[in-house]
């Protein structure tokens, strides 16, 4: 097929969720209301706390409002993320899932454009909290808006590859409360989004593990890094391995011929 | 691909922070490491660590900036160090315990505070001898020299005051009192004012230099930060009387203070318990010794920005800056 195709198909679906969330101003500004929330009241708490050493990438003391907004940034994605999950749950339940799998394409490449049209737009909501952001004296260096867009987007695609993978195996919409409690807090609350592992590591060993596990922390300290022009090698690595992982079994969960889909039966939707 | 996007932009952020150089060397004293830490302007990093006698504390450079005076408290004497070599090439004495010291315009004479002893000596730098010394109050600390070299402003830190003397006649004109503990006096470039700061009464008193008496007193009020940890304790003023930097202690900032107005305008977030600062030749950085957490802050004057903190010895405790 002619890569004609594969672009307006990309277009087709870019333009898709780009009509939703235009449609939705609503999601889109409670999107942006939740990382501000934190930015303002729950940051507020703990203002000097972290002024008592340096961590790395920052080369001097930072206040807690400067060390949580990478991880409010991860919090958009993720939330982003999981949110499309939703909508594709909500896809196949209207049916409207089908006539896009119907198509032509290969289901890999119809799954990733979808993906790529969400990561998008969660870059608009990003950068619309970076701006916020900025008039509270959260000024990283002017580059590192530019470089923090790479680091922005992988951490993008890798959170919504594992919204996909879920909806693959969630059943039914009601469920996308048990994606919050069990996936989208857990991944919050137990990574570097909040506090920085060495601190996590002087109250809880097992904690600092799992959140030095934790896939999320790394796409936090991705950005973080990014944000502050440096690269973490380990966190880039692990984004992208993780990417790979769960794009490559959401593809498998949206494969007729074996995953979920086929199990559901032939009328399954 | 990723990365590659990632370095090159972290490398064109690297070619903008390294903005044309006006280099310039900072020396800071270690309290508990008996040395002197030498770091280059343009790096922003440790090139040198020099070893002197016991508490190094006040440092200051001579006029011609070709040797670098330390006072070493717990060796009651001054080390001279050649700014070339990075050795100690010699000692000036100064009497017991010298604390903080300044040197006089002309380049001739150390005023020099002797903290355990109640008084301020004076050191001929060229005789290497001591001159003449005046008794002050209790634990003097302070000096402060107007622009002319006629006055000697010293601070005792338990009489809390501020003690004019003239430099003529060596003889003590004025004893003016200010906030609990004052810790060092310093001079507006016009010789009008002079400003003290107070650490336990945490405040800057303003004096002028005219009548003898306090014009106005600074407060200090940091969102957040306990009223008994404000402690200014350094002070910088810029040459063209525009702004006045004052370390604040262990509420870990340096206030950025209108010199005219005398509102403050801003605080800085710094490594911990700030004590004495210095700025660099074009008071476009002031470099800020932080005691407790052991390291030296860079601060950008015009955007506003802590740059970097370095870490030098245990305890940094004063800067100075050769051109």
């Amino acid at each position: 097929m002619s890569p004609v195709v594969y672009l307006r198909c990309l277009l087709g679906i870019v333009e898709r969720e780009a009509l939703r969330f235009v449609h939705q101003r609503t999601r889109f500004l409670a999107a942006l209301v939740r990382p501000l929330v934190w930015l303002f009241i729950f940051a507020a708490g703990f203002r000097a706390i972290l002024g008592v050493s340096i961590i790395p990438p920052y080369e001097t003391y930072i206040l807690y409002e400067t060390y949580i907004t990478p991880g409010l940034l991860g919090m958009i994605l993720l939330f982003n993320g999981m949110q499309s999950s939703l909508s594709m749950v909500y896809d196949r339940e209207m049916g409207s899932m089908k006539t896009l799998l119907v198509s032509p394409l290969p289901r890999w490449y119809l799954l990733s454009s979808k993906l790529l049209a969400g990561s998008l737009v969660s870059l608009l909501q990003v950068y619309t909290f970076l701006a916020i952001a900025y008039l509270w004296e959260i000024e990283p260096p002017p580059l590192g808006y530019l470089a923090a867009v790479p680091a922005l987007l992988l951490s993008a695609v890798m959170l919504g590859a594992l919204g996909l993978l879920l909806s693959s195996v969630i059943k039914q919409l009601e469920n996308f409360a048990g994606v919050m409690n069990f996936v989208i807090f857990p991944m919050f609350f137990a990574s570097s989004a909040l506090y920085p592992l060495w601190r996590i590591n002087e109250s809880s060993a097992l904690l600092y593990h799992i959140a030095s596990w934790n896939p999320f922390t790394h796409a936090v300290e991705l950005i973080r890094y990014a944000l502050y022009l440096e690269i973490n090698g380990q966190s880039l690595a692990v984004v992208t391995g993780c990417f790979g992982v769960f794009m490559g079994l959401a593809v498998l969960g949206y494969d007729p011929g074996r995953g979920v889909m086929a199990r559901r039966g032939p009328g399954a939707s | 691909m990723l990365s590659k996007l990632l370095a090159a932009a972290a490398f064109a952020g690297l070619l903008l922070a390294a903005q044309p150089g006006h280099a310039y060397t900072i020396f800071v004293s270690n309290e508990r490491d008996n040395t002197v830490s030498v770091v280059d302007s343009e790096t922003l990093e440790v090139v040198e660590t020099i070893d002197v006698g016991r508490r190094p504390r006040g440092i200051t450079l001579s006029q011609d900036h070709s040797k670098l005076f330390v006072c070493v408290g717990d060796d009651d004497r001054i080390d001279v160090i050649d700014t070339e070599t990075y050795e100690v090439v010699g000692t000036l004495p100064s009497g017991p315990d010298p604390e903080l010291f300044v040197l006089d315009p002309d380049g001739r004479y150390l005023y020099i505070a002797n903290e355990d002893d109640n008084k301020v000596t004076v050191t001929d730098i060229d005789a290497q001898k001591i001159v003449t010394e005046v008794r002050v109050g209790v634990e003097p600390e302070g000096m402060g020299i107007s622009p002319d070299g006629k006055t000697l402003v010293n601070t005792s830190e338990t009489t809390n005051m501020a003690h004019f003397i003239d430099t003529d006649a060596m003889e003590i004109t004025h004893n003016i009192l200010v906030g609990s503990r004052p810790r060092e006096a310093q001079y507006t470039s016009d010789g009008e004012e002079i400003w003290v700061s107070a650490e336990i009464g945490g405040t800057v008193s303003v004096i002028s230099d005219a009548t003898r008496k306090i014009k106005h007193t600074i407060n200090f009020d940091i969102r957040g930060i306990p009223k008994e940890a404000i402690q200014p304790v350094g002070i910088e003023l810029t040459e063209d009387g525009k702004r006045a930097y004052v370390a604040m202690g262990p509420s870990n900032r340096v206030a950025v203070i209108d010199q005219e107005t005398y509102e403050v305008l801003d605080y800085y977030l710094v490594g911990q318990r700030v004590w004495h600062m210095a700025m660099s030749p074009q008071e476009d950085r002031l470099y800020s010794a932080n005691g407790v957490s052991s390291d030296l802050s860079v601060i950008d004057l015009e955007d506003g920005k802590v740059l970097k903190s370095i870490p030098v010895g245990r305890l940094p405790w004063g800067v100075a800056i050769k051109p």
